[in-house]
């Protein structure tokens, strides 16, 4: 299918607005993503329609809002292709994710001594959790290596991983390297070695297709805003040989079967870990956003996102003391873009590109470690997704190469 | 081209600032020194004084950051040499009244640094222009040496 990507951005009515005097080109869905119209639309429906909580009542509404939100969870599944909603828990996103895995699995798993590993490319959220595990348990946490072109370095990865390692959990798509992990080699040779294995796959999920059970990774965790939902949304698939030995991080409401005085039993899967009233408009925005993207297709997605990069690279690679980070190949990546000017702050960057309308971040990126791992400071990041287009990137590179004359010019 | 806006807060005596910084370097004998970072951008800056009877008589900084950060930096060091301490204090307040667009008492002592009054158009940098007058805040705040902190999310 070829995608008319020209009308897709009327699907954005937040594309369409100036910045500084000039079209806004949107470059930061790393950060997070925009929503289009159908996903808006869902959650206007939902609370114009449907609005009750879910799991409670007997009334209409109660069981019009139930059906949409685990009707949200059986697209998530089939989405990721789990194989089954008891193993699709709905969070707040990413890092809730993560942090229930390390909780939970690592006070189940973990003992003194044990090793963590996960590597230098990781987001803060793929890190500190660990940290804070290995700090509880007196467990050693390991960081597997990279190449110099950013790939992790997989005799590194051979070499931390070994019989002691209990956890190994890895970022799908670096945020920042834009590159993409041989993760089904890596679940391999985790399991090989008696471990578990944990995926960060907030910069996957929405820009390739993603299938858990043939990564065979035993966790997974994305954040719905990155892919078009709202915020407040994510998902931890888990397989359910682990999630039903796990205990869940919250007590309460939703949560349980039978409450006693002094003891209580919990429901079963997936719900014993969704204490609380959810996030039930946020599921179903997840659940719109599905199909916006599904509609689209999530091969077709890669590959415009690639032969943007692809179409990018070698202009980006002509201008003069600019330094990329991460894969040159177009095919090892996605359109996640690291570079920094040589002797531009990439916070002078970001700010002079913004003058031009172009959104870039700069900053760390949450990946403190991996920023001294490259010995920059910071870095500035452009990051596409499918509503950017060929224009998109043309201004992307006119306005950086105004910026670095803007700042040589002025510092003559 | 949207550029030009970009000289409000770029004008050539920033950069200039920034290329050729004033004081930049390490004091063999500061009576008082500290390091401060922006976590937000990996900014880091250090200052360092020698305080006599009162006043400044020496300062220099050092560090890495973003032309704006370097720039105030280096303009703080031309703005508080040679000032008493409480003069010193004065300024870092009427320099964070300039960089959010508010009109200061002393606009002559601070000298080069109102170039920065820019800034105010552009949120997002008011932290990287206020960072060496912080470190200097707290500098002048403490009475040894050796400090370090990090930049509070105020
Ligand atoms: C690779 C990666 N992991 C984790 C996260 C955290 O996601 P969230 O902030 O949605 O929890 C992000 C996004 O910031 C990310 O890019």
């Amino acid at each position: 299918m070829t995608v008319p990507y020209e009308h897709l951005r009327e699907d954005f009515k937040i594309l369409q607005q100036h910045v500084n005097d000039e079209p806004l080109v949107y470059l930061d869905n790393a950060a997070t993503t925009q929503k289009p119209e159908a996903v808006l639309k869902a959650l206007e429906t939902y609370y114009h329609t449907s609005n009750a909580n879910v799991h409670r009542g007997v009334h209409t509404l109660a069981e019009r809002a139930t059906t949409q939100y685990e009707g949200a969870r059986e697209k998530v599944r089939r989405f990721i292709n789990a194989p089954s909603t008891a193993e699709v828990l709905f969070t707040r996103g990413t890092t809730t994710s993560l942090n229930w895995v390390a909780r939970s699995l690592g006070d189940l798993i973990i003992e003194e001594g044990d090793e963590i590993v996960i590597s230098f490319m990781e987001h803060h959220s793929n890190i500190i959790p660990w940290q804070q595990l290995a700090k509880r348990k007196g467990a050693k946490l390991k960081y597997i290596e990279l190449t110099d072109d950013g790939k992790l370095d997989m005799d590194d990865a051979r070499e931390k991983i070994t019989e002691q390692t209990k956890i190994v959990s890895l970022v799908h798509v670096s945020n920042v390297l834009g590159v993409v992990n041989p993760i089904r080699e890596l679940t391999d040779y985790v399991h090989d070695k008696g471990g578990v294995m944990v995926v960060d796959g907030a910069q996957a999920v929405p820009h390739m297709p993603v299938d858990v059970q043939a990564l065979d990774a035993d966790f997974y965790a994305f954040s719905g805003h990155k892919m078009m939902a709202p915020t407040g949304i994510g998902v931890l698939y888990g397989k359910r040989k682990w999630l039903e030995k796990m205990e869940p991080l919250e007590f309460g409401g939703e949560m349980i079967d039978f409450v006693e005085l002094q003891d209580s039993t919990w429901k079963e899967l997936p719900w014993k870990f969704e204490a609380g009233t959810p996030n039930i408009a946020g599921a179903i925005g997840l659940g719109a956003a599905i199909d916006y993207l599904e509609n689209i297709g999530m091969r077709e997605i890669m590959d415009h996102e690639q032969n943007l990069v692809a179409y990018l690279m070698p202009k980006l690679e002509e201008i003069e003391g600019l330094t990329l980070f991460g894969p040159k190949k177009a095919s090892d990546r996605t359109g996640v873009i690291a570079f920094n000017i040589d002797g531009v702050h990439p916070h002078d960057v970001a700010t002079a590109m913004d003058m031009e309308g172009v959104a870039v971040r700069a900053g760390h990126h949450c990946a403190q470690p991996l920023m001294n791992y490259l010995n920059q400071p910071a870095t500035a990041r452009a990051s596409f997704y499918l509503y950017n287009t060929v224009a998109d990137a043309d201004k992307f590179v006119d306005a950086l190469k105004a910026t670095k004359e803007f700042f040589i010019h002025g510092l003559d | 081209m949207a550029l030009t806006k970009l000289d409000q807060l770029y004008r050539a005596v920033i950069l200039d600032h920034s290329q050729h910084p004033r004081r930049r370097g390490v004091l063999d004998k500061a009576t008082t020194q500290i390091e401060l970072k922006n976590p937000t951008c990996g900014d880091v800056i250090q200052v360092q004084l020698t305080v006599e009877e009162d006043k400044i008589t020496d300062v220099r900084f050092d560090g890495s950051g973003c032309t704006i950060s370097m720039a105030s930096a280096s303009m703080m060091t031309d703005a508080i040499l040679n000032k008493s301490v409480d003069e010193a204090l004065t300024l870092v307040n009427e320099f964070s009244e300039v960089v959010q667009g508010n009109k200061p008492e002393h606009e002559q002592e601070l000298g080069d640094a109102m170039m920065l009054a820019g800034v105010s158009k552009f949120p997002a940098r008011i932290k990287c222009a206020t960072l060496s007058w912080k470190a200097l805040e707290k500098a002048l705040g403490s009475d040894g040496t050796g400090v370090d902190g990090q930049l509070t999310h105020d």
